[in-house]
């Protein structure tokens, strides 16, 4: 059976961490277009069962290699990186603070004189630092085969774009928040 | 010579005869049954020539009514007349009362968690009325279209959860559907409008019903329908825009709250007329019959009205901020706004929603039947009748699924707006030396706490094998099939020891409830359940029988010759049991087809998958 394909070899592309977008998504309708239950609605039961699952498995790879953030981490998990053990990961001091002053720059939004300015000069620098993780991340991975140090290094690079996300979620919830108030 | 087959007049002239199939939308207000003839989708008038089916159901002691004929006594008889049922598909009784200030039906005190409205007929479930509906569309339907449906395809809000997509699956399986997809009604309305008008790019579907609202945005690419994201109210429709004025009227007319159920629904009647009155005048004037005899006469302005419904308008722009972001596209991107839904008649709901998306909206299809019509073009392209066709909808779950973790804290699966068929895996441990066994609670929602959310379902994994605290890895599945349905299981990995459970429906029917209650309505019906359910089996081998063959014509040569000899072999099998009448044996038959194809049908679906990008990678050359 095929189940071993990577998502790389499932949609025919070179391992890279540069996808070019629209031909993804091109491949990705074709795929579907052979696979989706639709297409089997008639079928017998097994052929059912299996079109959901491998279009669950083609919508999977789609959206792995659709984000840069997870086709980082997919790519490191390639190479043999296991995000397993995330709770015992160390993230420098400096970067921490800065997690910490921006969270709570974020809380005190409602506060401020213009709350929709601050929010948005906030969603922005968080936006910013995400460009650059992911910035890093193309470096890194574009080197090919990596050593222990480099995919340590870069592993850093994925657990601080987890906080990244979860501060962009906060950020957009409090947005909501405020817009909901209005 | 050998003697050539004349087709009969009527009958297709394709391999495969052309199956009947027609698209449903089961609205809160009205219902329509679509089907397409001869290329084009059509709704399907009653023999009154009339489309729209109120979502009504009248239940007396001797009959059920459905439709007009029910909405016209629901001032006279509210107790016994059902409408807007869909606001309580898959709702708890707990629900229903959060839905406003006063309801119009008896609710039955019981201990299920599916709210039972009491009427002169006995008890009644919003499946059972819901089913009723779909029961009288089918007849149309049938008569109309001169033979029995082999599928159809329901229309359901995109932001309806799961508890409420079970319960319209399980309202058409009780109608005797056989119902081939839950489709999205703003997708429905997109297919509606995209094939007519070839359009490509970024589109947003606006859809303001009697009950509920939705905002969609897709993408279009040669006839690949991809939603982005969804959003949406499951309780907000005309029927607040009705409450909004009926409130007003109250006030005007002094009609205090515990006035009489006959004039709650004489002034959601009234209120209601006013409305549509007011899509075409600057003002409208109002008679209501008051309880003790005497009558109120006033006037509405236009002004008035806009000013009473702006709130629920506002309440939709939310929504639609929310859908844009999460699609990740600017207003300037949208290239077309489709309005959707009877409420989008109401001038100051298209005044805001043009602004709000900087637009001009379309609105040339009738916002009441486009959904059908969509509905019924993608049940025409499912049952095959349309073998070359380009059209595919890939739609998305409209929020998010999790579990319940420690703290009373949600921990999400599934986030919203992921493209449906979906599976995906989270492990847990355990947090007891030889903890036996594990509550799973599956939930649906974006709050993080559990009391916020959806609970779907709660079920336990036993039989855990003594291990210390934090050594089992309980890998729990999620997996949302295009239905949107959600089913969940659970297995131990380390020891090997598989304990699988399956979600219990919290709101939906167990499959044994519903086999009970078609037994009942069956038997009423002085039918023989024995003798459908052997129908039931030799159509369903005749499908699996077609399905192989039209498999094996495209593709045999995966198979060698002692491979084929099996399948075919067994097949041969089937389809003599076929003719006879040992139900058992035909069920025993389709497995041993089934098990014995399942190489062929694996090798099929990977030559298809590798041969999809073939055509790709020689063009990149």
């Amino acid at each position: 059976m095929a189940q071993t394909r990577t998502h790389f070899e499932l949609f025919e592309l070179p391992v890279s961490f540069d996808v070019d977008l629209s031909d993804l998504s091109q491949r990705y309708r074709e795929l579907q277009r052979v696979v989706h239950p639709d297409k089997f609605v008639n079928a017998t039961d097994r052929e059912r069962l299996l079109s959901v699952e491998k279009a669950a498995v083609i919508n999977e790879a789609y959206q792995v290699l659709k984000t840069p953030q997870r086709r980082a981490r997919y790519m490191l998990e390639l190479q043999g990186v296991s995000f397993d053990d995330e709770k015992d990961m160390a993230v420098e001091p400096a970067f921490l603070m800065e997690q910490i002053e921006l969270r709570e720059a974020l809380s005190e939004v409602s506060q401020m004189a213009d709350p929709i300015a601050t929010l948005n000069s906030i969603m922005a620098d968080i936006k910013k630092r995400i460009a650059g993780v992911i910035g890093g991340l193309r470096e890194g991975l574009e080197q090919g085969q990596l050593d222990e140090v480099q995919k340590n290094s870069l592993k850093q690079s994925i657990h601080k774009m987890q906080f990244l996300n979860k501060l962009q979620e906060e950020a957009e919830y409090q947005e909501e928040n405020l817009l909901d108030a209005l | 010579m050998a003697l050539l087959q004349i087709s009969e007049p009527g009958q297709s002239t394709n391999p495969h005869e052309h199956r009947l199939a027609a698209g449903i939308d089961l609205g809160t207000t009205n219902s329509l049954i679509a089907s397409v003839k001869s290329g084009l989708a059509e709704t399907l008038p009653n023999e009154n020539g009339e489309v729209s089916l109120p979502s009504v159901v009248r239940y007396t002691e001797n009959e059920i009514v459905v439709g007009a004929n029910a909405k016209s006594m629901a001032a006279e008889d509210p107790l016994n007349t059902i409408s807007s049922v869909k606001r309580y598909m898959g709702r708890g009784l707990k629900d229903i009362k959060e839905l406003g200030g006063r309801r119009p039906y008896e609710f039955v005190d019981t201990d299920s968690v599916v709210p039972r409205i009491h009427t002169v007929a006995g008890d009644v479930s919003p499946v059972e009325v819901s089913s009723e509906i779909l029961k009288s569309l089918k007849i149309r339907a049938e008569a109309s279209l001169g033979d029995s449906l082999t599928g159809v395809v329901i229309t359901v809000p995109a932001y309806f959860d799961d508890a409420q997509r079970q319960a319209t699956k399980d309202a058409g399986k009780l109608a005797g559907l056989n119902v081939l997809r839950l489709l999205n009604e703003p997708t429905a309305a997109a297919v509606a409008y995209g094939l007519d008008k070839q359009e490509e790019g970024v589109i947003a579907v606006y859809d303001l019903g009697g009950g509920t609202f939705d905002i969609s945005i897709l993408r279009l690419n040669k006839g690949v329908f991809e939603v982005m994201a969804t959003a949406g109210d499951t309780s907000l429709g005309g029927d607040d825009l009705d409450y909004a004025v009926a409130k007003w009227i109250m006030a005007e007319a002094k009609i205090n709250d515990d006035a009489s159920h006959h004039q709650m629904r004489r002034l959601m009647r009234d209120a209601c007329s006013a409305k549509e009155a007011l899509s075409n005048a600057g003002s409208t004037e109002l008679t209501i019959e008051l309880d003790n005899g005497s009558s109120w006469n006033g006037s509405l302005t236009l002004k008035k009205f806009n000013e009473l419904v702006a709130p629920l308008i506002q309440k939709t722009l939310l929504p639609c901020k929310r859908a844009l972001r999460d699609a990740g596209v600017d207003v300037a991107e949208v290239k077309s706004v489709v309005m959707v839904g009877g409420s989008t008649r109401v001038p100051e709901v298209r005044n805001k929603v043009s602004e709000f998306f900087e637009q001009e909206l379309l609105t040339d299809i009738n916002p009441d039947t486009v959904v059908a019509m969509g509905a019924a073009i993608q049940a025409d392209v499912l049952v095959g009748n349309k073998a070359d066709s380009d059209l595919l909808l890939l739609d998305i779950t409209p929020l998010s699924l999790g579990l319940e973790t420690m703290g009373g804290l949600v921990e999400k699966v599934i986030p919203r707006n992921t493209t449906i068929p979906v599976a995906r895996a989270q492990d847990f441990t355990t947090f007891k030396d030889g903890q036996s066994a594990m509550s799973i609670h599956v939930l649906q929602g974006e709050r993080e706490l559990v009391s916020d959310c959806r609970s779907l379902g709660k079920f336990a994994l036993h039989d855990i094998p003594a291990m210390v605290a934090g050594a089992a890895r309980i890998r729990v599945t999620f997996q949302v099939d295009a239905d949107g349905l959600l089913s969940v299981s659970a297995r131990e990995e380390t020891s090997g020891v598989e304990s699988s459970i399956e979600v219990k429906p919290s709101y939906g029917l167990t499959d044994n409830e519903i086999e009970t209650m078609l037994r009942d309505s069956i038997e009423h019906a002085e039918d023989d359940v024995g003798a459908r359910m052997l129908r039931e089996q030799q159509v369903e081998a005749e499908r699996v029988l077609e399905a192989l063959e039209a498999a094996l014509a495209d593709d045999g040569h995966l198979l060698n010759e002692a491979e084929r000899k099996v399948v075919d072999n067994v097949a041969n099998n089937l389809s003599e049991l076929c003719k006879g009448n040992d139900l058992r044996a035909i069920k025993d038959a389709i497995a041993e087809v089934d098990t014995a194809a399942a190489e062929f049908v694996a090798r099929r679906m990977d030559g298809n998958i590798k041969k999809a990008l073939a055509g790709h990678n020689v063009n990149e050359f």
